[in-house]
C-alpha cells in the first residue's frame, strides 16, 4: 500500500510538468496582453511597452519559461501582475470560501443522495423511485445559475431569511458563515444529489439481485441491515468513484456559483485572472488544481480498500 | 422527520436573523456600493483605468478641481498667481493639509507628484514639455517655471479624469511612474482613508472617513468645493453578476450600483426603495477608432467616407435602446460643454450611404476588407460593431467583423501588425465625457504618429493645432482654434464619435447627497 501511495505521489511530478508547459504556452499563444489591460483604456503604445518591459513580457517566451520554472522550483509562485500581492497570498485569501462551499456541497449531496438512491433501489418501480429519478433528471437539466436565482428569489428576496450574496469568514461570525454558505451549497449540491442518487440507485439495484443478498435475507436480517451493511457496502465502489469525480467537477461548478452568490473564492479568482490575463495567478491556480485532482483520485483509490477487502494495491 | 424539518427551518431562520442583525449593526454609517469593476490596482497614475481613478478620488486630493460648470477651481491650493510674462506660476497650499499619517502636505510633495503624473499622462506630458522647472519657495509654496506661455496649466492640474494629477507624499511620488506604488504607500490627504488591512481583492475595498481632512469652506460643486465625508465608512463590494447586484440592492444588502445595465433599469425603477440618479449629465461618448497605419483607413478620404456613412441614432438604439438615456450629438468635444459644437459637421453622421459610396469611389477604395474587432462581453459595447458593419457595407465597404472578449481586443489593438497578420483596422469603444473636453485632453485627437494612442494617426496639421490650442492663453482664441481643428478633423478624422449616452446610478432611497460630477464621488453622501 505504501509503495502504491509513493508511486502515485511520484507520478504527480510528470503530470505537473506537462500541465506547467501546457498552461504556460497556452497563455502566451492565446490573444491578450496583460500590459495593455493594466495600462487602461487611455494609455499610449509607449506606456503599454514600458509596462510590458517592467513585467518581463518583452523577453522571448523560452526565457520567460525558464525564469518561471526556476521560481517554481524555488517555491516561488510569483506575484500577481495586478495586485501588489504574491499569488500564494491571493490563493490563501480565496481558499476558505471555495473549501467551505465544496465541503458543504459534498455533505449536502452525500447526505441526501445516498439515502435517496438506496430507497429508490429498494422501492424499485414505486412512486418514490419515480419521484427520485424525476428529481434526478431535473437536477441534471437545470443550469446552476437558474437554480441559484430561484433560490435567491425565494429565500433572500421573498422570505428574507438569508442574504443574497457575500461571504462571512467562519472565524469572524459562525452564524453569518452558515447564512452565507447555505444557499450556494444547496445550489451547487442539487446537481451532485442528482448524479450520486442515480448511481447509488443503479449500483444498489444491481447488488440487490445478488445471491448473497438473498442469503442475508434468508438469515432473517432486517431490511436496514441488508441494505446498509450488505447492499450499500458492495455497491460502494462506483458510488465513491462518482463522488470523487464530483469533487473534481466541483471546482468548475464553483465558478458559476461563486459568481451568482458573490463568493470571493478560487473559482472567481480564476475567472478574473483569465479575463485580465494575470499569467502568474492563472498558472499557479491551475497547477494547484492539478495537484488537488491527483490527490483526490489517490484518496478515492485508497478508500476503495476500506469498502472492498478484495481490492489490494 | 417532522421534527427534523422544524430543526432545519429553525437553523436557517436563526442563521438568517443572526446574519441580518450582524449586518444591521455594521450598516449604521456605512455605504455599500457595487462599482463598475473590482479594484485590482491601487495606483491611479500607473494605469488609466476608471476604477483606479475613482479609487484615487477617495484617498488623494488634487491641487485644482473642475466644478459643475466646467470651471477649474482651487482645491488644495489656497491662492495662486501667474507672472505678467505668463512664465512663472506660484501656488500656495491651504493651511492644515495633512496626510492621513498626520504629516503635513508640503510643496515638495506636490512637485514630486506633478512630475510623476506629468511623466505618465498625455495631457501632463504636453504641459511638462513647456515646463522649465519647479522650485519649492517654502513648505507651502512652490513655483512652476515655464519655457513658454502655456494655456492649459490650470486645466491640466484640474484634469477631472484619467490620469488625474493626485497629490501624493514625496516618497510615494518618487516611485517610477511605470512601477505600481506599494500597498503601504497608499497614503493620501483626501476625504477618506483606504483600509489596507481590510482590502480583500475580489471581495471588498474599505474606506473610512479621514478625520484629519480639512475640507474647503465652499459648498461642493462637481469635483470642487468642500469635500465633507458624511458617512464613517464606504465599502466597495465586488459583485460581478448583474442579477445578483439587483437582488442585493432590492434586499437592502447594498446601497448603490454604479453602472446598472440599461436592460435592468425598468426593473429597478419599479422598486419604491430604489431611485435612479444621473450623476454625470455629460455622460459618455461612443467612438469608432481607425487604424491609420493600414489600408483602407490610411487614406483620410476613406475615413471621411465612413463618417458620412454613419448614423449615430442607429448605434444608440442598438446599444442603449431607451432615448431617455442617449443623445444624438455630433460635437466631438461633447454637447453641453464649452467646446461642444457641431461646427463643420453638417454633412457627416447623417447615414448618407449614397454619398459615402461616391466618396469611396473618388478616394480609390480597392475593396480591401476592414477588419473590425467586436467585443462581445461588455453589454454597452457589444451591439456597436454589427451596426458599424451594416452601415459600412451599405456604403460599399467590405467588412470582416471578428468577435472577441474585451481584454483580447485590448491586447490586439496595441499591436501594429497588418490586419491580415493579427492586426486590425477598426474597433469601437466608449469615452467618459470628462476625458474628451478639449483636443489636448481627448486622446483620440492625438495624431503624433508612433506617440499617439493605438490607431497611430499621423497628421502634422492636427498636432500643430493641438499645440497652438495648448499654448494659447486667451480662452476666446483657444475656442476658435478648437473649432478650426474640428473642421479640419472632419475631413481628416482620427476617429468618429457615434453618439452620447448616459449611465444612471441606482441608489437606495435612504441615500442622499450624491453629487453631480463626471466621477462618482462619495463625499457629501448621507445614509438615513
Amino acid at each position: 500500500m505504501i509503495d502504491f501511495i509513493a508511486r502515485r505521489l511520484v507520478a504527480i511530478i510528470p503530470v505537473l510538468a506537462v500541465v506547467a508547459i501546457f498552461v504556460f504556452l497556452m497563455l502566451r499563444l492565446t490573444p491578450g496582453d496583460p500590459a495593455a489591460v493594466i495600462a487602461g483604456d487611455n494609455a499610449t503604445s509607449d506606456q503599454i511597452d514600458l509596462i510590458r518591459a517592467k513585467l518581463g513580457l518583452d523577453l522571448p517566451i523560452w526565457q520567460q519559461f525558464i525564469i518561471w520554472i526556476g521560481d517554481i522550483l524555488r517555491g516561488n509562485l510569483g506575484e500577481s501582475f495586478f495586485f501588489k500581492k504574491t499569488v500564494v497570498e491571493l490563493i490563501a485569501q480565496r481558499l476558505q470560501p471555495t473549501l467551505a462551499l465544496s465541503i458543504c456541497t459534498l455533505i449536502i449531496a452525500v447526505a441526501t443522495a445516498v439515502p435517496l438512491g438506496v430507497l429508490a433501489a429498494y422501492r424499485h418501480g414505486s412512486l418514490l423511485d419515480r419521484v427520485v429519478m424525476g428529481f434526478s433528471v431535473m437536477g441534471f437539466s437545470l443550469p446552476t445559475f437558474v437554480i441559484g436565482y430561484c433560490l435567491i428569489y425565494v429565500f433572500a428576496i421573498d422570505l428574507d431569511w438569508l442574504p443574497v450574496q457575500g461571504y462571512t469568514r467562519i472565524e469572524v461570525d459562525f452564524w453569518g458563515f452558515i447564512s452565507h454558505i447555505i444557499l450556494p451549497s444547496i445550489t451547487l449540491g442539487i446537481i451532485y444529489v442528482a448524479l450520486i442518487a442515480r448511481i447509488t440507485r443503479a449500483s444498489v439495484l444491481e447488488v440487490l439481485n445478488e445471491d448473497y443478498i438473498r442469503t442475508a435475507r434468508a438469515k432473517g436480517l432486517s431490511n436496514r441491515v441488508v441494505l446498509m451493511r450488505h447492499a450499500l457496502r458492495n455497491a460502494a465502489v462506483p458510488i465513491l468513484t462518482v463522488i470523487g469525480i464530483g469533487v473534481a467537477l466541483l471546482i468548475g461548478g464553483a465558478v458559476v456559483t461563486e459568481t451568482v452568490y458573490g463568493l470571493p473564492g478560487l473559482g472567481r479568482l480564476t475567472v478574473e485572472a483569465v479575463l485580465s490575463r494575470d499569467f502568474p495567478t492563472i498558472q499557479a491556480v491551475i497547477l494547484m488544481f492539478s495537484v488537488v485532482y491527483v490527490v483526490i483520485n489517490l484518496l478515492i483509490d485508497i478508500s476503495y480498500t476500506l469498502f472492498d477487502p478484495r481490492i489490494r494495491y | 422527520m417532522l421534527q427534523f424539518k422544524r430543526s432545519v427551518a429553525a437553523l436557517i431562520a436563526a442563521a438568517g436573523v443572526a446574519g441580518m442583525f450582524g449586518a444591521a449593526s455594521a450598516d449604521a454609517q456605512t455605504i455599500k456600493a457595487v462599482m463598475h469593476s473590482d479594484v485590482k490596482i491601487l495606483d491611479p497614475i500607473w494605469t488609466t483605468a476608471y476604477i483606479q481613478r475613482n479609487f484615487g478620488y477617495m484617498v488623494w486630493d488634487t491641487l485644482f478641481a473642475m466644478d459643475e460648470k466646467f470651471e477649474v477651481k482651487p482645491q488644495m491650493v489656497e491662492k495662486w498667481d501667474v507672472s505678467a510674462d505668463k512664465l512663472t506660476w506660484t501656488f500656495t497650499l491651504r493651511d492644515g493639509l495633512v496626510w492621513s499619517t498626520g504629516q503635513p502636505v508640503t510643496a515638495e510633495d506636490c512637485i514630486a507628484s506633478i512630475k510623476r503624473w506629468g511623466a505618465k499622462d498625455s495631457m501632463g506630458q504636453k504641459m511638462m514639455a513647456s515646463v522649465a522647472g519647479f522650485e519649492a519657495v517654502d513648505a507651502k509654496t512652490f513655483r512652476m517655471k515655464m519655457k513658454e506661455p502655456y494655456g492649459l496649466v490650470l486645466e491640466s492640474l484640474g484634469k477631472p479624469s484619467s490620469n488625474v494629477p493626485f497629490m501624493m507624499p514625496k516618497k510615494t511620488a518618487e516611485t517610477d511612474p511605470n512601477t505600481q506604488i506599494k500597498v503601504e504607500d497608499v497614503i493620501g490627504s483626501g476625504p477618506f482613508i483606504f483600509k489596507a488591512d481590510e482590502w480583500k481583492p475580489g471581495e471588498k475595498v474599505v474606506f473610512v472617513k479621514n478625520t484629519k481632512y480639512k475640507p474647503r469652506s465652499e459648498p461642493p460643486s462637481g469635483l470642487a468645493g468642500g469635500k465633507v465625508a458624511k458617512v464613517d465608512r464606504v465599502e466597495w463590494i465586488a459583485m460581478p453578476d448583474v442579477q445578483t447586484q439587483v437582488a442585493a440592492i432590492e434586499n437592502g444588502e447594498i446601497d448603490m450600483i454604479e453602472s446598472p445595465g440599461h436592460d435592468l433599469l425598468p426593473l429597478l425603477s419599479k422598486d419604491k426603495n430604489i431611485k435612479l440618479f444621473d450623476s454625470n449629465p455629460l455622460g459618455n461618448q461612443y467612438a469608432f477608432r481607425f487604424n491609420s497605419l493600414f489600408k483602407p483607413f490610411d487614406n483620410p478620404k476613406i475615413r471621411h467616407a465612413a463618417m458620412v456613412a454613419f448614423n449615430q441614432e442607429e448605434f444608440l438604439k442598438a446599444t442603449i435602446g431607451n432615448p431617455k438615456y442617449y443623445k444624438v450629438c455630433k460635437a466631438p468635444f461633447v454637447c453641453g460643454t464649452p467646446l461642444g459644437t457641431d461646427a463643420g459637421m453638417k454633412d457627416v453622421l447623417n447615414g448618407d450611404a449614397a454619398k459615402a459610396k461616391q466618396l469611396l469611389k473618388e478616394a480609390g477604395y480597392d475593396g480591401t476588407p476592414v477588419v473590425l474587432m467586436q467585443s462581445t462581453d461588455l453589454q454597452v459595447l457589444t451591439n456597436l460593431a454589427p451596426v458599424a458593419k451594416a452601415q459600412l457595407e451599405a456604403a460599399g465597404f467590405k467588412v470582416n467583423m471578428q468577435a472577441m472578449d474585451w481584454q483580447t481586443l485590448v491586447g490586439r489593438r496595441a499591436k501594429k501588425d497588418p490586419p491580415d497578420k493579427g492586426g486590425w483596422n477598426a474597433f469601437l469603444t466608449s469615452w467618459v465625457a470628462a476625458d474628451i473636453l478639449n483636443p489636448v485632453m481627448a486622446g483620440f485627437f492625438n495624431a503624433s504618429c508612433d506617440k499617439a494612442m493605438f490607431g497611430w494617426p499621423c497628421d502634422a496639421t492636427i498636432e500643430k493645432m493641438r499645440d497652438a490650442f495648448a499654448k494659447e492663453i486667451d480662452p476666446a482664441k483657444q475656442k476658435q482654434i478648437a473649432i478650426d481643428l474640428q473642421k479640419y478633423w472632419v475631413d481628416h478624422p482620427t476617429h468618429i464619435n457615434v453618439g452620447q449616452w448616459y449611465q444612471p446610478v441606482a441608489l437606495r432611497t435612504n441615500i442622499d447627497g450624491m453629487l453631480v460630477a463626471p466621477v462618482p464621488v462619495f463625499w457629501n453622501m448621507t445614509k438615513k
